[in-house]
């Protein structure tokens, strides 16, 4: 009772603060509701026993990837750019064209039936932990791709470098 | 399955939550005065002297001063944004003090990932900076709030690698696991064999709570008063209110993390026996004074530094020196444990 | 019991506004959004999948995507702020350089 009702005010908040994130004119202002959508994700995944994930949701998306954001959007500076239009020309037939997907989508998700069960029990999940569970699978099994991401991390790093400190040939002022 | 609680577990909890909000404010009250009867000592006179016996009645003082001042918020201000600002720096930053254990199963939450909360609701108060900033609408508390938040998200990853190095010490990421470890280890504290850890421990923390010598968004000399410029009376006063409770925090993370909670080691222990009828949240907050006691010394001795001198000192010295904490404590646990 | 069909009706709506996002606006920033929107919603899928199928794999799997998420979304920034040093503009229809009218 008390599960499906916070299920409830998770999935409509996250539902009502996307559908606010996107139609607003200012970024900023989209992406302050954009945060509280991503908080409230990460209290859904709360839910679903994965608590790890959820505070690294909270960390990464919430506390870093919207930071940067928020300074890109600030450093820009972009007052002229809020005059004009907010939607592109031909927004109606698109916004028809994705509910139709999206009610396809919903009803394949409705027929959807779970057809196998793993090893990783829900009580293995709440004895040792979803941190324990996680790092068990991950260092073992998935050491490699671990190690890939450390690189695909890298290369913003490189990125920021080049285009702050790269600017000798003929760049633009 | 469901977890929930039954009334009478639900109204102990409601209970035990209040019980430590309030031992927290009446903390940070008397801290503003504690700090400054200290500076003024540190600083050759008297701090309060006039209000109750001593100036003990300071705190209340300035209560009643503030709640008397009018409520200023400026016209083009975005005022729902300007309004809420305080409220999420002072609510992220009291949130943390749902995880603190204060003594042996004394602890509202016991998070599996406690030590990730902090950092993630850390990472959040964050926005309360940016947001007061921003949404002034005046030029002064932009910069510093974006100052402001450059420093705090700096240092937040220095903190992040000196408590992975306690979290691979101990094994677990809940902070009474860490205790517990702590207790049973060699030297009964993991502030010597981590060492270099604490000190980025420490230095991290005065720069993420914004106190010298790492607060020049605060400073008067410097842009105003940085983020806090068109902020009066009451909302004011929520900013100090979530610094001091951050300071706090970070001294109950430290206490917790390196200097052993709410136990003595074993071998001061077996040395003197009568230390086992002191009761264990009384050395959790004698540690916790201690570092406060470090947090007012260090703001009457040391000049401020410059916002260059603080970002390099950030990502030049103490994300390096953490890595090196990490190597050495990763080296130490592969070879002998 | 919520039953695994509603966290991915969520999932899909999500993942239908972030695609709602990503086609009607003009700022090039809210492009960027949009697509975290959508990664978010289908890490939403994969968490959910990974509960009610009691495996983690599905959970490890959304934990990449955040990582990736993260660089992705940093290099989408860079390549945006040397675009508006370039064109002084971030609205996606003046980028017209290559139509033929």
């Amino acid at each position: 009772m008390v599960l499906q009702g916070l299920f409830l005010y998770f999935a409509l908040m996250i539902l009502g603060t996307g559908i606010l994130g996107i139609t607003q004119k200012n970024p900023v202002k989209s992406l302050l509701w954009i945060l509280l959508t991503f908080v409230h994700l990460g209290g859904l995944y709360l839910l679903l026993n994965a608590e790890f994930l959820a505070v690294v949701q909270i960390i990464v998306y919430a506390g870093a990837i919207l930071v940067m954001f928020l300074f890109v959007i600030f450093l820009l500076d972009l007052k002229e750019e809020e005059k004009g239009e907010v939607f592109l020309k031909s927004w109606q037939l698109r916004v028809w064209a994705i509910l139709l997907l999206v009610f396809f989508l919903v009803i394949g998700g409705l027929n959807y039936k779970i057809f196998y069960q793993g090893p990783y029990t829900i009580e293995f999940i709440e004895k040792e932990g979803h941190s324990k569970a996680l790092g068990l699978v991950l260092f073992s099994d998935y050491v490699y791709p671990l190690i890939l991401l450390g690189f695909i991390l890298l290369v913003p790093l490189i990125g920021i470098g080049i285009m702050l400190f790269g600017r000798k040939t003929n760049g633009s002022s | 399955m469901d977890r929930t609680l039954d009334f009478y577990q639900f109204g102990f909890l409601v209970l035990k939550t209040v019980f430590i909000f309030a031992i927290t404010l009446v903390h940070v009250a008397f801290t503003t005065y504690a700090e400054r009867k200290i500076i003024g000592r540190a600083q050759a006179r008297f701090g309060p002297k006039e209000v109750g016996p001593h100036g003990i009645l300071q705190p209340l003082a300035d209560f009643l001063k503030i709640f008397g001042k009018e409520d200023i918020i400026p016209q083009s201000a975005y005022q729902p944004v300007f309004k809420i600002a305080p409220i999420i720096v002072f609510a992220f930053t009291a949130v943390n003090l749902t995880v603190i254990p204060f003594e042996q199963g004394f602890i509202l939450a016991d998070l599996n990932v406690g030590v990730l909360f902090i950092l993630a609701s850390a990472s959040l108060a964050v926005y309360g900076i940016i947001l007061a900033g921003w949404s002034s609408n005046s030029r002064y508390s932009f910069l510093g709030g974006l100052r402001s938040a450059a420093q705090v998200l700096s240092y937040e990853i220095a903190l992040t690698l000196s408590l992975a190095s306690v979290v691979l010490m101990a094994g677990s990421l809940k902070l009474s696991d860490i205790v517990v470890a702590q207790h049973n280890s060699f030297f009964g504290f993991y502030a010597i064999p981590q060492i270099i850890g604490f000190v980025v421990f420490v230095i991290a923390a005065f720069a993420e709570t914004n106190r010298t010598p790492f607060d020049l968004p605060e400073a008067e000399t410097e842009l105003v008063a940085g983020y806090l410029t068109e902020y009066s009376a009451f909302r004011y006063a929520l900013f100090f209110l979530g610094e001091y409770t951050a300071m706090y925090i970070m001294a109950s993370l430290a206490a917790l993390c390196y200097l052993g909670g709410w136990t003595v080691p074993k071998y001061v222990m077996a040395i003197l026996p009568f230390l086992k009828w002191i009761p264990g949240w009384v050395w959790f907050l004698l540690k916790v004074y201690l570092f406060i006691f470090l947090y007012i010394w260090v703001r009457a001795t040391f000049p401020r530094y410059r916002f260059d001198q603080l970002l390099s000192l950030g990502w030049k010295v103490l994300i390096p020196l953490g890595f090196v904490n990490l190597f050495i404590t990763i080296l130490f646990k592969k070879l002998f444990a | 019991m919520v039953p695994l069909s509603w966290y991915l009706i969520v999932s899909f709506c999500l993942f239908g506004i972030g695609l709602v996002g990503f086609l009607i606006r003009r700022n090039l920033i809210m492009l960027l959004l949009s697509i975290e929107i959508m990664l978010n919603a289908v890490n939403l899928s994969l968490v959910a999948l990974g509960h009610y199928l009691q495996d983690i794999r599905p959970q490890v799997m959304a934990l990449f995507i955040i990582g990736c998420a993260a660089g992705a979304v940093a290099v989408g920034l860079i390549l945006l702020v040397i675009t508006y040093r370039n064109k002084a503009t971030l609205k996606v229809d003046e980028f017209n350089l290559l139509r033929e009218d």
